[in-house]
């Protein structure tokens, strides 16, 4: 099972970020499940979704309390909520900023962490081609390229069916874009 | 058609294909998007002839149901937590009149303190009510609970609700196979009610009742629900071979066939459970789980069946009977009066119920170190402050 926690602020689209997620690993075949953290669903309040990958069936309920993959849409979280908690020492990190990993403050965390980090201009990519700073399909790029966990002509795919027409087109355009931006950058561990 | 949908959504599917005649809804909290789904659906007159009709309250949303379903209309409506109790004077009138209407329960929490998070408090409030009430553990079995519950509700002319855990469920996303419609049509035929409320025809129904017949009529309901219990295996056999799968039935076993432990439990904490029992199983300790999906009528006797080789039985709930055990705790007790049985409340307002609480309940349980009533992942510090300091007052 592959698990994923994703960190965000309400309006970012972090609910709907883990749907489209578990709607592309679907497509693919395989089980997934995808839930919100409830009740703190509010503009600009700190907010969690979570979702599971496995090729059988997936019965537990509990929160994603050991993620293989945590998605971070807001980089001023990372100070302020405890993103990292559980986190595999060989898993994922994808951040969305425009900065380098080493300018954030991450050491005492990089110190001990074997995974690979990667950062994504997401909000700028989704500024750029949706023309509003909404980093959720685009992350969803990132995290294909990323993880290798689901295709990018899966999420694609994923984001035309939550959203059609041209909004469909745009998102889709951004998460093509960072996932170019992560293929090429994707560092294990910036030293 | 199997489809990665939101619990929600997948109920307002399911409800669809029953091709519902008139659903009634209070839409504002406590409310879940399955009627939001719903309201689309009539709007666009993909349910036609189906009318939705907004109410003030969920009051009103049982009493116009009860209205529709007397007049003859399939009805359907949903609600949670204080919904439910606000509507509970007319769903205790939707029972004793023997109206086969379907409501899904969003299980949730009831304040006060307020609470909107999950757990089971309020099905417990309408436990008597003489509705039968079906708990899902899953979205494909809360899917699927719906469409036998109108089977149900329809043949036996008694109101069935069917729970299923408030955003753990209606909110989470997962595959669902959602029934076609030639199938549902095939399984459950248009709604013949045995009376019909007709201005040319003119009957009363609900009329006062004296003390020289109320308790005969109170006795039928009584035997009506022990009729459910021989007919709701039936319609689950039935939905299994039209379906292809398993749904339904008064109680199902898990890993039950040398079981010494066993954990009864209802709703979606059998999941989680399933995978803390696994493990321990690995472990070489002889635990099972059997849920409870008919938890009104409750089925003794298929429990005592199901639990007559256990030795040691936990009963896991998320409901709080306040100064005694927990009530599913004592609907079991009553079904194996001789067995051992320890109680224990978790999940309560929302609280996760995690793989690895229910692997140390597991493993404390299998050591007979489990006390009659405990409350799970209790933080012990805070409740020993807040006793000191009531100490102080006192």
């Amino acid at each position: 099972m592959f698990q994923i926690r994703i960190h965000g602020r309400g309006g970012q689209g972090v609910v709907t970020a883990a749907e489209i997620l578990s709607v592309a690993a679907f497509a693919e075949g395989r089980h997934a499940q995808a839930f919100p953290s409830f009740g703190s669903e509010r503009t600009g309040a700190p907010v969690v979704s979570y979702c599971r990958l496995d090729d059988r069936e997936i019965r537990t309920r509990e929160p994603v309390m050991v993620p293989d993959a945590i998605l971070i849409q807001d980089v001023t979280l990372i100070h302020q909520v405890d993103v990292f908690s559980g986190l595999s020492a060989t898993g994922f990190v994808l951040i969305n900023t425009s900065r380098p990993a080493a300018d954030l403050g991450l050491e005492d965390f990089l110190a001990h962490f074997a995974g690979a980090l990667a950062t994504c201009p997401a909000t700028e990519l989704a500024l750029e081609h949706l023309g509003r700073p909404l980093p959720n399909a685009a992350l969803l790029g990132g995290f294909a390229a990323l993880t290798g966990e689901v295709s990018l002509s899966a999420i694609d795919a994923a984001i035309r069916e939550r959203f059609s027409g041209a909004v469909g087109e745009k998102n889709s355009a951004a998460a093509h874009a960072a996932f170019d931006v992560v293929r090429g950058g994707v560092s294990a561990r910036p030293d | 058609m199997l489809a990665q949908i939101e619990g929600s959504k997948a109920i307002a599917e399911a409800v669809a294909r029953c091709r519902p005649e008139v659903v009634c809804a209070y839409p504002i909290s406590p409310q879940t998007h399955i009627i939001e789904a719903i309201g689309v659906k009539v709007k666009s007159g993909e349910l036609a002839p189906c009318e939705f009709i907004n109410v003030e309250s969920e009051f009103a949303a049982m009493s116009v149901s009860i209205g529709a379903s007397a007049a003859g209309a399939r009805a359907y409506t949903a609600t949670a937590s204080q919904g439910l109790l606000f509507m509970l004077e007319a769903v205790y009138s939707a029972a004793g009149l023997g109206l086969p209407i379907v409501m899904t329960l969003a299980n949730r929490a009831i304040g006060a303190p307020i609470n909107i998070w999950n757990d089971h408090s309020d099905a417990m409030a309408a436990r008597d009510t003489g509705w039968i009430l079906l708990f899902a553990e899953s979205n494909q079995d809360a899917v699927d609970l719906h469409v036998q519950a109108f089977k149900l509700a329809e043949t036996l002319s008694v109101p069935v609700m069917v729970c299923m855990d408030g955003f753990i469920l209606t909110h989470a996303v997962e595959g669902v196979d959602l029934p076609d419609q030639e199938n549902v049509d095939a399984f459950l035929p248009p709604y013949v009610p045995r009376q019909v409320l007709d201005p040319d025809q003119p009957v009363s129904i609900g009329a006062m009742v004296g003390p020289e017949a109320f308790e005969e009529v109170k006795y039928l309901a009584h035997l009506r629900q022990l009729d459910a219990l021989a007919l709701i295996p039936r319609i689950a056999t039935e939905f299994s071979e039209s379906f292809n799968r398993d749904a339904g039935g008064l109680v199902r076993g898990y890993r039950m066939e040398d079981a010494e432990t066993v954990v009864i439990a209802m709703g979606s904490v059998l999941g989680t459970l399933k995978d803390a029992i696994d493990l321990r199983r690995e472990a070489r300790e002889k635990i099972g789980a059997l849920g409870i999906t008919t938890f009104r009528p409750f089925p003794e006797a298929a429990v005592a069946d199901a639990l007559r080789s256990a030795t040691r039985l936990v009963v896991l709930e998320k409901a709080v009977n306040p100064g005694g055990r927990g009530v599913l705790a004592s609907d079991v007790a009553l079904s194996v009066p001789r067995s051992p049985l320890s109680s224990v409340i978790a999940g309560l307002g929302g609280r996760p119920i995690t793989r690895a609480s229910l692997e140390a309940m597991l493993a404390r349980a299998a050591s007979g170190d489990l006390p009659a009533v405990t409350f799970l992942d209790l933080d012990e510090a805070a409740v020993a402050a807040e006793r000191a300091r009531l100490a102080d007052v006192t």
